[in-house]
């Protein structure tokens, strides 16, 4: 079932890819087919490339760490522990394999077994909810709470929590810098009074961000038991990837093309109509960039944050396998980094179909 | 009686009538300061253009006619002398100066007849939203756009924009039109397609129009006067040309008559002197 999701979750990314594509690939000739089968075939070859190199590299490395325990065991307990040491780890067994970067294979099967330990786990809730259903029942009919299932997250689950910490941090970004960013736009002395505040704010760092949303959350919610490490999370990555949005609007309301607002003082429009009419609609296409890249930012900042505020999504996991330093955890590292990786190019994909939407001049520009 | 007739009479006798002026120029000044100190683009021009008259303005690049219109539409602060409508003088921009820009300058995000309404809307607020539907979609006809009323104006061509940037115009009934070369930009055959359906709207509103050309044949074809600016800096009026051709006219008559060459010479003259 989480490889269904996962599967549809690609699907949708290749869907809102299709217009792109086709835009692409309709500026060919139809015989020109080959060469799109061309750059397909460039892609896969470099793929495998890179499977390959990083297949390479991670043997070389691994085969370095192992002759290093062996001589270790060999100048410390003599040649029988050498070769027991050796033995052991040509036999494969986990203790006393090298702790390396993970082969591709290895990543592979880390994921395979992160999806059956999702399997397991859902299957488990489903089992607590069905047992504590006649329980939860006439808890809730006495007024009382009911019990939830408080059990380990699932990778799924962490990935889920992930996306939604970003998609709130970037509703409050934008919440916040678009109707600022419009306001000092249109005022010149309102945008100087601002410049000073956003030149020192915006290169912050994300992990002082975090204390700083640390320090007032804490307070707010003092007395009050319940877990407030996503409210912290998502608002840290709010205000950390708000500045892209804040400076783009700013700009893109304070130069609007003259001629609109020529036209705009030649009609008389009022402020009203001059701001929602003419000056919005023209700076839509810089504020959605700058939306783009708050995004972008805000999945960027978000491992980290997550690894301070210890809430449970991707950058918890990172951290938490980093020091639990089992034998799988580097390759269930890599397969987050993956995750990571594929979930960032398909919000940038999601906001670059939307920016193309609302952009009005794409005959002129790209 | 026609409008040339009326421009004739106030050259011919030094007498201007003032319930007859519509827009009047006197002691223009333009200065742009320089860190070299001031440029004086335009300096005592006077200009007195009468009602339902057709001025076209010529004169070489830079020498100050776009700063004019510019002044006259009130986007441009005067550095001294007056520019009145109607004896009242212009404090800054409004809509009874319609102005048709170089570039069409239509919202690219509306469609055509929303940016013609943009218009309408401002000029006629007590008009009900089908009524003031109908002037847009009156305008958009009149230039030729009846299939092209709910197209994105980013999807129109250059000639197709520039001709609803004329129906916008031309909607909001100004009392002066005001146009800055605004078939410059389009070539040659498209030009003449938009002189011809800008001059047949103009005989039907009969709108005080002063327009700059580069173009010495547009000039004469759409003028009752054509008016010569010298070359800057400290430009002004050089010289009149009345232009004597009955209206309505058609390029066939005018380029058949007479009197065409001559003012052609006239004109041709002026700007090589």
């Amino acid at each position: 079932m989480d490889q269904e999701i996962i599967l549809k979750k690609e699907g949708q990314g290749l869907a809102f890819l299709k217009p792109l594509v086709a835009k692409f690939t309709s500026k060919f000739q139809k015989g020109d087919i080959i060469s799109s089968l061309k750059k397909t075939g460039i892609t896969i070859v470099s793929i495998l490339l890179f499977l390959g190199l990083w297949h390479l590299g991670s043997k070389a490395l691994y085969n370095k760490e192992a002759a290093y325990k062996i001589e270790k065991a060999l100048t410390e307990q003599g040649q029988a522990a050498a070769d027991a040491e050796r033995a052991c780890i040509a036999s494969g067994d986990s203790s006393c394999q090298p702790n390396t970067l993970p082969s591709p294979a290895q990543v592979w099967s880390s994921l395979q077994s992160l999806i059956a330990d999702h399997k397991v786990i859902t299957a488990d809730k489903a089992a607590f909810v069905e047992k504590m259903a006649e329980t939860n029942a006439k808890l809730v009919a006495e007024g009382k709470d009911a019990i939830v299932y408080t059990g380990r997250a699932s990778f799924v689950d962490i990935v889920l929590t992930s996306i939604k910490t970003v998609f709130a941090g970037f509703l409050l970004a934008l919440l916040i810098a678009v109707p600022i960013g419009i306001i000092i736009g249109l005022s010149p002395s309102l945008r100087s009074a601002f410049n000073w505040f956003i030149q020192v704010f915006k290169p912050v760092s994300p992990v002082v961000w975090y204390l700083l949303v640390f320090m007032i959350v804490k307070t707010l919610y003092i007395g009050d038991s319940s877990d407030n490490a996503f409210v912290i999370s998502f608002i840290s990555v709010g205000l950390c990837a708000m500045w892209a949005t804040l400076v783009n609007t700013a700009m893109g309301v304070s130069s609007v093309d003259k001629d609109y607002i020529n036209v705009a003082k030649v009609l008389k429009l009022g402020t009203f109509q001059k701001v929602f009419k003419v000056i919005l609609p023209s700076s839509l296409p810089l504020i959605f960039t700058g939306l783009r890249i708050t995004l972008s930012v805000a999945w960027m900042v978000l491992i980290a944050i997550e690894l301070l505020a210890q809430s449970q999504g991707l950058g918890l996991f990172v951290w938490e396998e980093f020091q639990n330093g089992a034998n799988d955890s580097n390759a269930k590292i890599i397969v987050a980094m993956f995750i990571i990786g594929i979930i960032g190019f398909l919000l940038d994909r999601l906001m670059l179909t939307v920016q193309n939407m609302v952009s009005f001049n794409k005959n002129e520009g790209v | 009686m026609s409008t040339a007739t009326i421009a004739q009479s106030t050259t011919e006798n030094g007498i201007v009538f003032p319930s007859k002026v519509m827009l009047d120029l006197s002691k223009l000044k333009k200065v742009y300061p320089t860190p070299k100190g001031d440029y004086v683009v335009l300096e005592d021009l006077n200009l007195q253009i009468m009602k339902e008259e057709f001025v076209t303005i010529i004169g070489h690049s830079g020498c100050g006619k776009t700063t004019m219109l510019s002044m006259i539409a009130g986007l441009n602060p005067i550095s001294g002398g007056n520019i009145a409508v109607l004896g009242n003088p212009v404090k800054g921009p409004g809509p009874d100066r319609g102005v048709i820009f170089q570039s069409p300058s239509l919202m690219p995000w509306m469609t055509a007849l929303e940016n013609v309404l943009l218009g309408v809307n401002q000029v006629f607020p007590h008009a009900t939203k089908s009524q003031r539907k109908d002037i847009a979609k009156y305008y958009l006809h009149k230039v030729g756009l009846d299939g092209a009323f709910n197209k994105k104006a980013m999807e129109l061509s250059q000639g197709m924009q520039q001709r609803v940037g004329i129906a916008r115009a031309f909607a909001i009934k100004p009392k002066v039109l005001l146009l800055d070369e605004p078939f410059g930009m389009l070539d040659s055959l498209t030009r003449g397609e938009l002189q011809d359906i800008l001059i047949e709207i103009w005989n039907k509103e009969k709108i005080t129009a002063v327009m700059i050309t580069h173009d010495v044949d547009e000039a004469i074809f759409l003028a009752d006067r054509v008016v010569m600016m010298t070359s800057g800096p400290r430009a002004k009026i050089g010289d009149i040309l009345d232009i004597e051709f009955e209206r309505p006219r058609t390029r066939k008559s005018v380029l058949e008559h007479d009197d065409y060459y001559t003012y052609r010479k006239h004109l041709i003259d002026f700007l090589e002197h």
